[in-house]
């Protein structure tokens, strides 16, 4: 019969702290920005299919880094639960916030009752009509989250690249103006100043679409095609 | 929300959401419950819905009535609805379990779309509305029919392509043009007369209002243009750019053009 060692709770929760977080130091980085035209989500992925970038609901987007299988599933987890939150009560009804605890408790339970902790580290983001009613949040492999204000940056250089975002960073930007600086705050130890459009996936909130696009869908993926206009338009 | 780690994936894969609704909440379907014996008390029943096929489109259109019995339930409903981008439904019969049958069709699409990544074919999408209209079939033995009218744009052909449905939830695809409802009979007989191969969109929205029109002519349950409220038709066309609602201003002189010619022409029909 095998012996079972004692391992104290402080050690067992580091050690999956620690796994949980090798794990996503590998990925690579996504950044989230509030703009004066909505927020822009931006990944760096060479893959134009396999999307770290996601549509929840009328007003809300899902971004995410780590393991693909289970970011993936914790997505269709989120558009089901919207959806039936928001068939059930109604579309408003259907906030970030709420989506966000519901993340929450999901990733809570998982890092302490399961054989490992996801890899997987999130943003809910939901488009206000002003920017003050932007909303950013953050969650990580443990189920903790935070109230980010501006913007969030997500993966293996975080904190390098949050630094560039930082620095940079201003409420008056366009979606044109943040697109560039995730661009370049993604370039950070490459060789590159800034990254090409093909070797990210972006996709937009956009402010107040029923309005300016017609439709309550504020969601919008960005071709590569896509993003070259708007970065030529712009300059 | 469903904790994404129990349980093996494949029970919970699905795009659809009424399966999902099946599952984990099924007393949100419209239609699943089981009624007791006895007659259902007098409920709004929306009446007439109109449409047809355009050059590069189609387009649906429905009065602004619903009725009980001999009463006018609502001056203002509104019976035609945007299913996605690409297609409209209209909706005929009890109106209460209409309008939440083409909500859970709405959200249907949209999951679909959100999950998968890509849109549900036309095809695709007519035959889960006909799923849904099979499952309100017991409701609709106990006098609570629901018959929708479906349209929308093929991107693969790149035409616009009509379906009907009877109460089991048949799907059949219609050419040209077609009409659901209590007034249907009169404006089926008034599109074969005013519908003609390659009509323009304004063209086609004229006629459409004008079945309504000869449709509220002769049935009692259809409305007919309203100058006092100002209640015109509600009208929505789909082409190759997704759907579009006809603006008001545009429907009130269209309306205003039939009833003066009716006038001028001075007959009784």
């Amino acid at each position: 019969m095998t012996q079972q060692f004692y391992v104290s709770p402080e050690q067992l929760m580091k050690d999956r702290a620690d796994f949980a977080r090798k794990g996503i130091a590998r990925g690579r980085s996504v950044v989230v920005i509030s703009c004066a035209d909505g927020i822009a989500l931006i990944a760096e992925n060479p893959s134009p299919s396999l999307h770290k970038i996601g549509e929840i609901y009328d007003k809300i987007a899902f971004a995410a880094v780590g393991k693909y299988n289970e970011f993936e599933s914790l997505r269709q987890a989120g558009v089901r639960y919207a959806d039936v939150r928001g068939y059930s009560y109604d579309r408003e009804d259907v906030t970030a916030r709420g989506l966000a605890s519901v993340y929450a408790q999901s990733l809570g339970a998982v890092f302490t009752a399961e054989q490992k902790p996801f890899e997987v580290e999130l943003a809910v983001a939901e488009v206000g009509v002003t920017q003050e009613q932007d909303h950013l949040y953050r969650l990580t492999f443990d189920g903790s989250i935070a109230d980010e204000n501006g913007f969030v940056v997500m993966g293996g250089l975080a904190d390098q690249i949050s630094d560039v975002v930082s620095g940079a960073w201003e409420s008056e930007l366009t979606l044109a103006g943040a697109m560039q600086l995730a661009l370049r705050a993604l370039a950070t130890n490459k060789d590159v100043d800034e990254l090409p459009a093909t070797a990210v996936e972006a996709a937009v909130l956009y402010r107040a679409s029923e309005s300016n696009r017609g439709s309550r869908r504020a969601f919008r993926r960005l071709l590569p095609e896509d993003m070259t206009r708007l970065l030529t338009e712009e300059s | 929300m469903q904790d994404p780690s129990t349980g093996p994936l494949a029970t919970q894969a699905t795009s659809s959401f009424t399966e999902h609704l099946q599952r984990s909440r099924p007393e949100l379907l419209p239609y699943n419950q089981s009624l007791p014996a006895g007659m259902v008390p007098a409920s709004p029943h929306a009446t007439t819905i109109v449409a047809l096929t355009y050059a590069g489109g189609v387009l649906m259109a429905g009065d602004r009535r619903a009725t009980m019995g001999n009463i006018i339930a609502s001056r203002h409903i509104e019976k035609v609805f945007p299913a996605d981008e690409y297609s409209v439904l209209g909706i005929a019969g009890t109106a209460g379990l209409a309008i939440d049958i083409t909500r859970l069709f709405q959200v249907e699409l949209e999951h679909y779309e959100k999950i998968e990544g890509t849109l549900l074919s036309l095809v695709g999408k007519a035959n889960r509305l006909g799923a849904m209209i099979r499952g309100n079939l017991p409701m609709a033995m106990q006098g609570m029919a629901v018959i929708p009218l479906f349209a929308g744009f093929d991107l693969g052909s790149g035409v616009g392509r009509l379906f009907s449905y009877d109460v089991t939830g048949g799907r059949y695809e219609e050419q040209e043009h077609h009409s659901v409802g209590s007034g249907s009979v009169f404006a089926r007989g008034a599109l074969k007369k005013l519908w003609k191969p390659n009509l323009s969109e304004e063209n086609a929205v004229a006629v459409a209002v004008e079945a309504l029109y000869d449709a509220a002519d002769d049935d009692s349950a259809t409305g007919g243009p309203d100058p006092v409220r100002q209640l015109w038709p509600v009208v929505y066309t789909v082409d190759r750019s997704g759907n579009r609602r006809v603006p008001e201003r545009d429907l009130a002189a269209i309306a205003g053009t039939i009833v003066e010619s009716r006038a001028a022409a001075g007959r009784e029909a």
